[in-house]
């Protein structure tokens, strides 16, 4: 029963790991309808840029929280503007396989670099060390990315569902150019959110870095399930995704407790089954 | 005027007659009568790799490039129909004819029970429920004990064509390759340019005016959906019986993104686009691992390259090309 | 349609491949190494580029040439690929005259290639690959595995940890077959040392977070966390482990680790930890004298020392080249009967090559040093116990490889 406890608390952990990715990829697809297979590659990008501020400029990991983002922020508002923003009256398949041939590019490129084993990240001092709290031993730093997650989630969904600037996120999905000839100026919305939502993935990346080995490979192992994540959630849907997010987490945590060897599969197996029972995923809206 | 832009440029060069009846029947003779020698002049073991993706590609083309559904878990059908094949030519000393057999029946009832349950959706979630299909049958692919998990099904035998003709000799296997990858390639080019072909493009084009006419688009999709199942099976069976083993390479979701490379750099929708496509893909993975590591970073250009400036594909410019600048 | 197949059937006949290589002294004027192995993907850093280096190093110490004939290295990326890897080599051997296939790490190319090369008659020198079915149940003649094997490493860290006090076992598995396979061997080795395993858990291959497997190796309150997996997957496993505060109580046992692996994770993360290799370059002053070499290479850009499947590629293509030496040709059975005659006595490794084509030699059981007793760069290991030839591989009846068993 211990051990259980200890799986279900491992597994809210991972969860909200893939709340964070999923949300970045709901917000990107709600908003600028691209599905944005590169997100595994930003988010390595952004683990990547926190050990070379390290280990190149001494830069800790608590500017690494704040610059990382934000460097990824900015390449992706450069791609959306340069390259990305031509695919938008296309079919969204379009999105999707642009994105993949750039995370092919990204990896390759640090692949060259690095090499494949990749690099170690250390805790930052302040969050070294854990509790025992009698079911298992959960290192601090495992509790500050729950916390952190949660925050920045519930921060990011209150800010699209509860303003007026979510107000003027949504209102540019529904009708671009009503919202057009109101005044706002849609691309430049569009290339914000864009820019917003792989910063998420960059985010995600500089807090995977101290638990996970720094290497050009550790973004394309995630993606896929993170994918499913979104789909489960209701593609676009920003709580639905952030609840799906933990919910797997938990239901994986089970599964590494009950039957491991399946626990890469058993998300798999849920999006099959929701999505022929309900087809816009849990929290979507059917269309 | 919807549809992929490869099939734009191939209506368009209908239209514009730079496509003809004539042209057409002259230019797959030529095909044909090429296909014969191209094992005296280049490695034919190379050949037949291209072959085998040529046809998978083409039937993963069926139902993209003219259904309209991505789906993004075929390698599912390519990888069992393999292992299938790898089975029972090894452990039960089947012909390789039943062999092939054996691994497009099974990938055709794959198809039927996967397509039966991803065709009610669309789009985006239909991508999705193939990816998840195929992600499990992965990792049955890992689980079950006749596959050999990672190192796979090692040392096939080709044995001998119904009794008469021992594969084991290069170009004899070549040949039989050829014939089932035109069988393959015949059996498409009659669904497409059958009735069931045009309705197929009217669900594509408009389903609820497709439905509204009397047509049960469930049953359509689904059929189509099959077929393409099936001959991607057949792919599989052949390619395990020519490179005599059968890995989970060829059933990771890997080898669903490549079918997609493929089919979108030859040419969505164009008959011939998907078969260059493989060309140019397995080319690429056979000649470009001298450069190293730069692979991944050229494959990326390719697609980003294609996605942004040739979305006709290789086949589709050509064909642009042509109507612009008539010879 | 029956006249197309007739035709089908006529090109057949009339086409008879017409192989048959000239059984002179060199074939072609040349002897060609090709390098096959994984340029890119997750045993780069422990073979790859650094295997290519390791070639072309020890061609060059050879002077060149063999018999007055010009040797050739090529190389190309196998991407972890059974058909990349098989084409390749059916490429080479048909169309490159390759003589010999080199590295191979990743155990299902290795399997792959094997047939092919056998069927071809070429020699393929294997550094990179564990199973111990390469040189078992499908063994082929023209065949050497040179530097390590499951059956090695199992046997090593399995029975010298429990004989230095690590009296239970927990195993972390990947979940393949090479995973469960090195965990049996494992299990078996501890049982007859004496120890006793207490449990198991399987992981999907690629899996980043092992927190949920490494609470249940904490609380099986085993002595020894046996690491059954490879790659990045151990890398992460170790990393994990030392943040759920496991390594103090707990002592690791990695059943797959490299130096480079090693190098990546750092210190911190993996002291103490105990496993099996081939070779250390501080060994002694060959090893040492041989690996400053090879670190300051120009292709050496990251200026690493060299992993076991590197050194061992170096030691196994000049005992080639002596064994074309001394055949006076090229042709592979002359070559590989030499190969087998000829003992090895190099900075790598004192041993011979059995019928059945492994290689037996000494392995070493190390601990990786803490920080503070790493004095210099790459000082990673404290060697604890040489393992002799005889008990560190199996022996040719164990392997029961069928060409070994005949004779």
């Amino acid at each position: 029963m211990q051990a259980l406890y200890g799986q279900l608390l491992v597994g809210l952990i991972n969860g909200s790991f893939y709340a964070l990715l999923s949300l970045g990829l709901a917000v990107i697809f709600g908003l600028v309808n691209v599905v944005n297979f590169a997100h595994g590659a930003l988010y390595m990008t952004g683990a990547f840029l926190a050990w070379l501020g390290l280990s190149e400029l001494g830069i800790g990991y608590w500017p690494a929280l704040l610059l990382s983002p934000l460097a990824v922020g900015v390449l992706g508002m450069v791609v959306e503007r340069t390259m990305l923003r031509r695919l938008y009256q296309l079919d969204n398949l379009y999105g999707l396989l642009f994105t993949f041939g750039l995370t092919l590019i990204i990896e390759g490129l640090f692949h060259h670099a690095y090499g494949n084993s990749g690099s170690s990240y250390p805790v930052p001092e302040a969050l070294q060390g854990g509790t025992n709290l009698g079911f298992m031993y959960l290192p601090r730093y495992r509790a500050w990315v729950v916390l952190v997650s949660l925050v920045v989630c519930f921060g990011s969904w209150f800010v699209i569902e509860r303003t007026r600037l979510g107000a003027y996120l949504r209102a540019g999905t529904e009708n671009p150019r009503l919202l057009q000839a109101f005044g706002v100026n849609v691309p430049l919305m569009m290339t914000l959110t864009f820019g917003f939502g792989v910063a998420l993935a960059g985010f995600a990346g500089v807090m995977a870095a101290p638990i996970y080995q720094v290497s050009p490979s550790m973004g394309s192992s995630l993606i896929i399930v993170v994918f499913a994540v979104v789909v489960v959630g209701g593609m676009g849907s920003i709580l639905g995704s952030i609840l799906t997010g933990l919910g797997l987490g938990l239901v994986e945590g089970l599964t590494k407790y009950f039957y491991p060897p399946a626990a890469a599969t058993v998300i798999f197996a849920i999006m099959a089954v929701v999505l022929l029972l309900r087809p816009a995923g849990l929290f979507g809206r059917e269309t | 005027m919807s549809g992929p832009p490869g099939l734009q440029e191939a209506r368009a060069a209908y239209r514009a007659g730079i496509i003809t009846p004539g042209r057409k029947r002259a230019f797959f003779i030529a095909m044909a009568l090429s296909g014969l020698a191209l094992p005296l002049a280049v490695y034919p073991v190379f050949l037949m790799n291209v072959l085998c993706m040529a046809l998978f590609a083409s039937a993963f083309n069926l139902l993209l490039g003219y259904t309209g559904l991505l789906s993004f878990g075929h390698a599912a059908f390519l990888g069992s129909a393999g292992y299938v094949t790898g089975h029972v030519l090894k452990e039960w000393g089947w012909p390789p004819e039943l062999g092939l057999l054996a691994g497009t029946a099974v990938a055709t009832l794959l198809g039927l029970l996967i397509g039966g349950l991803a065709i009610r959706r669309s789009g985006i979630y239909f991508a999705m429920i193939t990816l998840g299909f195929a992600q499990m049958l992965y990792f049955l692919a890992v689980q079950l004990p006749f596959t050999g998990g990672e190192d796979g099904l090692q040392g096939i035998p080709r044995g001998t064509l119904f009794g008469l003709i021992p594969l084991d000799r290069t170009l004899p296997l070549y040949y039989l390759v050829y014939a089932i990858f035109l069988l393959g390639f015949f059996v498409i080019y009659r669904t497409i340019h059958s009735p069931f072909g045009h309705v197929l493009r009217s669900i594509r084009e408009n389903e609820p005016r497709a439905l509204s006419l009397g047509y049960d688009v469930d049953r359509y999709k689904l059929v189509a959906f099959v077929i393409s199942a099936g001959l991607s099976g057949l792919a599989g069976a052949t390619k395990a019986l020519v490179l005599q083993f059968a890995t989970l390479t060829d059933a990771h979701w890997h080898k669903s993104g490549e079918v997609v490379l493929m089919t979108l750099l030859g040419g969505m929708g164009t008959v011939m686009g998907p078969s260059v496509g493989a060309l140019v893909v397995v080319t690429m993975d056979n000649y470009l691992s001298g450069v190293g590591d730069w692979v991944t970073v050229i494959i990326g250009s390719v697609f980003v390259v294609g996605v942004l400036a040739f979305r006709r594909g290789l086949v589709g410019e050509a064909l642009h090309f042509a109507r612009n600048f008539p010879i | 349609m029956r006249t197309f197949a007739s035709l089908l059937m006529a090109v057949a006949l009339l086409t008879l491949p017409a192989p048959g290589r000239a059984a002179g002294k060199v074939s072609d004027g040349v002897v060609r190494i090709g390098v096959l192995t994984d340029m890119t993907g997750f045993y780069s850093d422990l073979a790859g580029p650094g295997s290519v280096l390791a070639v072309k190093m020890a061609v060059a110490d050879f002077g060149g040439k063999v018999l007055g004939k010009p040797i050739d290295v090529i190389s190309a990326d196998h991407q972890n690929k059974a058909d990349i890897a098989s084409n390749t080599a059916r490429k080479w051997f048909d169309e490159n005259q390759v003589d010999v296939v080199a590295d191979l790490v990743n155990s299902g190319t290795a399997l792959a290639v094997m047939p092919v090369a056998a069927e071809k008659k070429r020699i393929t020198l294997l550094s990179g690959p564990a199973t111990t079915a390469i040189t078992g149940e499908k063994c082929t003649p023209y065949n050497v595995h040179y530097t390590y094997n499951n059956w090695a490493l199992a046997n090593g860290t399995g029975r010298e940890v429990v004989k230095n006090g690590g009296k239970t076992w927990f195993f972390i598995t990947a979940d393949y077959v090479f995973g469960k396979s090195l965990e049996a061997d494992t299990a078996k080795v501890v049982v007859e040392s004496g120890g006793k395993v207490l449990g198991s858990v399987r992981h999907p291959q690629s899996t980043s977070d092992f927190s949920s497997y490494l609470l249940q190796a904490q609380a099986s309150g085993a002595q020894v966390v046996g690491m059954a997996n490879a790659g990045a997957d151990t890398i992460n496993t170790i990393k994990q482990a030392a943040e759920f505060g496991l390594t103090p109580k707990q002592t690791l046992a990695g059943l797959l680790v490299f130096i480079s692996d090693v190098h990546s994770l750092g210190l911190a993360a993996a002291k103490n930890m105990y496993l099996t290799t081939a070779f250390y370059w501080d060994r002694n002053d060959a090893t040492r004298a041989w690996s400053k070499r090879f670190q300051s290479l120009p292709g050496n850009e990251k200026k690493a020392m060299p992993t076991m499947v590197q050194a061992g590629l170096y030691s196994a293509v000049t005992h080639y080249l002596q064994a074309v030496k001394a055949a006076g040709t090229d042709g592979a059975d002359a070559v590989i009967a030499k190969m087998k005659a000829a003992p090895v006595n190099d900075f790598f490794a004192k041993g011979k090559i059995g019928p059945d084509g492994l290689f037996r030699h000494d392995m070493y059981l190390v601990q990786v040093k803490t920080p503070e007793q790493s004095k210099y760069p790459w000082d990673y290991y404290r060697i604890v116990k040489t393992i002799p030839a005889a008990e560190a591989f199996p022996s040719v009846e164990a392997q029961a490889c069928p060409l070994a068993v005949k004779k």
